[in-house]
């Protein structure tokens, strides 16, 4: 059974739909991710799976329990719902350990003092156990929110821009290792974040997000590579639209040759559509008889990736190893190396 | 290094100037025990410290209950009226304690109207009086409690919900999550607040006067004006100090703590919308305390004035308010010229010395005017028996050179508000970047040019806001000015408390509306500041 079921549920503010009819079902032990640009709902999702706001239509129901309906909803002390704020929200006038068992209200002294003990381990800060917030490093501070919101047993646990005031070498790292504390303790969680490689990091399951709607719900692997819209394919990963025309129910031509895979359902032979090619779907071969210019490149350390004008006017962009060192406005050999298409029918803005 | 000892040189003599009254006041130790101060021990020092703990427990305990709930509630929560309230229940801050305190016995006393009607009328009677412990401590409540509700707040608007979104998270409800997170987090700010309250309760003379509730700043006056005995006027002032300075640890103490328990940046501040019954008790709170404590009395006022208006004013009226305005605008001068030579010094040598001088110079805010008052006035009569014997030993013969002049008062004056003009100072010195100056210097502008087209331009505002803070402090003070004016020099605060000194309130409120409109002044400037 699902642990969360979230069922077309809407939020508005006044005639600002900041929520719109979104539907969302999560197994228990899964890791999901809210993905999108800032301003896109995320956050408010969450702070309505939480309780602290209510929702305008639809419903939510944790263990099958609805939790927030329309006209009654259970107020945030007692969904069991934990939550990392993305300021941490810690205590200011209470130690670290504190902070930790500030949710253990119901337990004796003892277990406890042993709960916390455990919190303390699972994120390595038993020697910062005395520290007040403010002493401790923004890393340390994070896992301090990691640990406090773990500590009562949450059903669930909601993540809102976790890392996003760390610095960069720090994200990458810490957020693996979120990942395994909540795969070690088994929980349901969900994160909100607006940058991509953070989700695929820690998430099993990612639902891209845009003006209030979840756009599609999936695997890291099959958001980069089958993209459902437009937007998807837009806001996952770097890659060019070209345009192309439908040979049959599994080919489409394109100026670079023909693709086989499987294309939008309503397009026929003849159908104008647009191609989604990623860097890594064009190959440079210097005995290629297919060329293109260069137009700009970007070192990255082991690939350079180029952006090339093609024969007909048209870019795309190509990821290759970065021996292959061309000057700007070279013609480079390049072949078309896609093992599956994603098409979307031309001028329909899905 | 030439440079920097002399700001610190600078820094040490106003800090020894702003000192020296207070040090003074010490001295008297050193001479013998004299008559009038042992009788005083012996038959009123006890009722001094006893009225003293009532009204410090009183008005301390009166003003955080007020002043958190109306934070908590105008911060926090959300109800009809709730924006009005947030800045209209700062404005009693304009209203001084002693006029607060006239208003109240005015309408409640005996044979004021509201006895006068419900026993004509109803044949009720056996009222409480108002003229007791409870009395003074219902006015300075009512006066003093929007130090506490400024900084509480402040303090629940800075945690934001966030804080307490989190306690709700792990499982507490939010009466549990005020108690267990809001109110400790904010715990700091409170104590702040309510250790200033603590220091005006101690400080106020003109209230306890008014009341007839004798204290130690009461105690001062008459010491020093019925018995005639300065010694003893001093000997009082100095137990006033060590009850002082042992509340000022306090409050540094939660100065510091503030630091560390600022939780950053407020949560896009949805409120808890207060519904039924909560949200109509919430709107008769907050409607009873801004009717007691800022409409009645100046409706009040208003009132009496305008009655009294054609009868009392007439040419006194000009002397009292050239008055107060000169010594305001004297005062204000020369509190914000001394802060910015202080806060100048600090920027230019920044260390421990420095800070520990300009911690020095700005105590007096804490010192009683009654205390400041006797310091001031020894310290003068000092200097001028100096000269005169100086003259004599020249063979000229003179008079004394600063008494019966504005000298003294200036002196406690600048000991009393430096404070008020500093803080403003350094505040707006603050934004002066260091590299601003450099920027300056590499544009080609010397050190006097970079002061003249950088740091006054961008200083102004600061510096106006300090002067005109002062000078409204100025007109409401009443201890220093009625202890040490010379002769003739009445302004609308001593003519407030001969009025009140006859009952007659009528005629007091008339000096008063002055004072309440230029109170307001300064509060409005913090209701614009605050609204931002």
């Amino acid at each position: 059974m699902d642990l969360l079921e979230i069922e077309d549920i809407s939020k508005h503010y006044g005639a600002r739909k900041i929520v719109d009819g979104l539907s969302l079902q999560l197994m228990p032990g899964t890791i999901a991710c809210l993905l999108g640009p800032s301003g896109c709902g995320k956050t408010t999702v969450l702070r309505l799976i939480a309780g602290f706001d209510q929702i305008s239509a639809g419903a939510i129901r944790i263990d099958g329990e609805p939790v927030s309906l329309v006209t009654r909803m259970l107020p945030p002390e007692q969904r069991h719902i934990g939550m990392v704020f993305q300021d941490y929200a810690l205590f200011p006038h209470l130690t670290v350990q504190d902070n930790i068992g500030f949710g253990l209200f119901d337990l004796a002294r003892q277990a406890r003092a042993k709960r916390i003990t455990e919190m303390l381990d699972l994120v390595h800060l038993h020697e910062a156990a005395r520290a007040y917030p403010h002493e401790l490093s923004g890393g340390q501070q994070q896992r301090v929110a990691l640990a406090r919101a773990l500590a009562p047993r949450p059903r669930l646990l909601l993540l809102d821009e976790p890392f996003s005031n760390l610095d960069v070498e720090l994200r990458e790292r810490l957020s693996l290792e979120v990942r395994e504390i909540l795969k070690h303790e088994g929980m349901t969680a969900i994160l909100v974040t607006h940058d991509q490689h953070e989700a695929f990091t820690i998430a099993d399951e990612i639902g891209l997000m845009h003006e209030g709607k979840i756009q599609q719900w999936d695997t890291p692997y099959n958001l980069y590579h089958q993209p459902k819209t437009r937007f998807v394919a837009d806001f996952i990963g770097q890659g060019v639209l070209l345009p192309g025309t439908v040979l049959d129910r599994d080919h489409v031509e394109i100026e670079l040759g023909v693709l086989a895979g499987t294309l939008p359902l309503e397009c026929k032979a003849g159908c104008p559509v647009d191609v989604l090619l990623r860097p890594d779907d064009i190959e440079h071969d210097d005995a290629s008889p297919m060329q293109a210019e260069v137009t700009h490149k970007a070192f990255r350390g082991a690939h350079i990736l180029y952006t090339l004008r093609l024969a007909q006017g048209g870019s795309a962009l190509s990821l290759v190893p970065s021996h292959h060192n061309h000057a700007l406005g070279e013609k480079i050999g390049i072949k078309l190396m896609a093992d599956h298409v994603v098409a979307f029918p031309r001028g329909k803005h899905v | 290094m030439p440079l920097k000892s002399f700001w610190f040189w600078a820094a040490l003599s106003i800090a020894l100037f702003t000192l020296a009254p207070v040090a003074v006041v010490f001295t008297y130790y050193g001479s013998p025990e004299n008559e009038i101060w042992r009788h005083m021990k012996s038959t009123v020092l006890p009722e001094y410290v006893a009225h003293t703990l009532f009204l410090v427990c009183g008005v301390g305990v009166g003003t955080a209950l007020i002043g958190v709930s109306l934070a908590w509630l105008t911060a926090v929560c959300e109800f009809p009226g709730r924006r009005f309230f947030s800045w209209a229940l700062m404005l009693p801050l304009a209203l001084p304690a002693y006029v607060t305190g006239f208003v109240l016995i005015g309408l409640l006393d005996f044979t004021g109207p509201l006895q006068t009607l419900l026993r004509e009328q109803f044949g009720l009677s056996g009222f409480p009086p108002i003229r007791s412990g409870g009395g003074v401590v219902l006015a300075m409540t009512l006066a003093l409690y929007p130090y506490v509700y400024l900084l509480a707040r402040n303090a629940f608007l800075t945690q934001g919900r966030r804080a307490l979104e989190a306690a709700q998270s792990l499982g507490l409800s939010r009466r549990r999550g005020f108690f267990r997170v809001a109110l400790p987090m904010a715990r700091p700010w409170i104590v702040g607040g309510v250790s200033l309250v603590i220091m005006e309760t101690l400080a106020d003379f003109g209230t306890v006067a008014i009341f007839n509730y004798d204290t130690f700043t009461t105690g001062i006056y008459k010491a020093w004006f019925s018995l005639f005995s300065l010694p003893a006027a001093a000997q009082l002032a100095s137990l006033l100090i060590l009850a002082v300075f042992a509340l000022l640890l306090i409050e540094q103490y939660s100065r510091s703590r503030m630091r560390y328990t600022a939780t950053g940046r407020a949560s896009g501040n949805t409120r808890f919308v207060l519904s039924g019954s909560a949200k109509w008790l919430a709107v008769a709170i907050c409607t009873l305390v801004w009717l007691a404590a800022f409409v009645v009395p100046v409706v009040s006022l208003g009132y009496w004035a305008w009655q009294v208006f054609a009868q009392d004013f007439d040419q006194r009226y000009l002397g009292y308010f050239a008055h107060s305005l000169l010594l305001g605008a004297l005062a204000a001068a020369l509190c914000t010229w001394v802060a910015l030579w202080l806060a100048y010094a600090g920027r230019q040598q920044r260390d421990f010395s420095m800070r520990l001088m300009t911690r020095l110079a700005t105590l007096g805010y804490a010192v009683p005017g009654a205390v400041l008052a006797i310091g001031s006035y020894s310290l003068i009569a000092w200097v001028d028996n100096h000269y005169i014997a100086w003259m004599e030993s020249l063979g000229a013969s003179s008079g004394p050179l600063l008494q019966g002049t504005i000298v003294a008062m200036l002196a406690a004056y600048l000991a009393r508000f430096l404070t008020v003009a500093h803080q403003p100072v350094e505040a707006a010195m603050q934004r002066v970047t260091y590299s601003m100056d450099d920027a300056a210097r590499s544009l080609g502008l010397s050190a006097i040019q970079v002061l003249g087209q950088v740091h006054l331009p961008v200083m102004r505002g600061g510096m106006l806001t300090a002067a005109l803070l002062v000078f409204v402090d100025v007109m409401k003070e009443m201890p220093i000015t009625l202890m040490t004016r010379p002769f003739g020099w009445d302004t609308l605060a001593t003519r407030i408390f001969e009025m009140t000194s006859e009952g007659e309130w009528e005629r007091a409120a008339l000096p008063a509306v002055g004072l309440v409109i230029a109170g307001l002044l300064p509060v409005l400037l913090l209701v614009k500041h605050s609204e931002k």
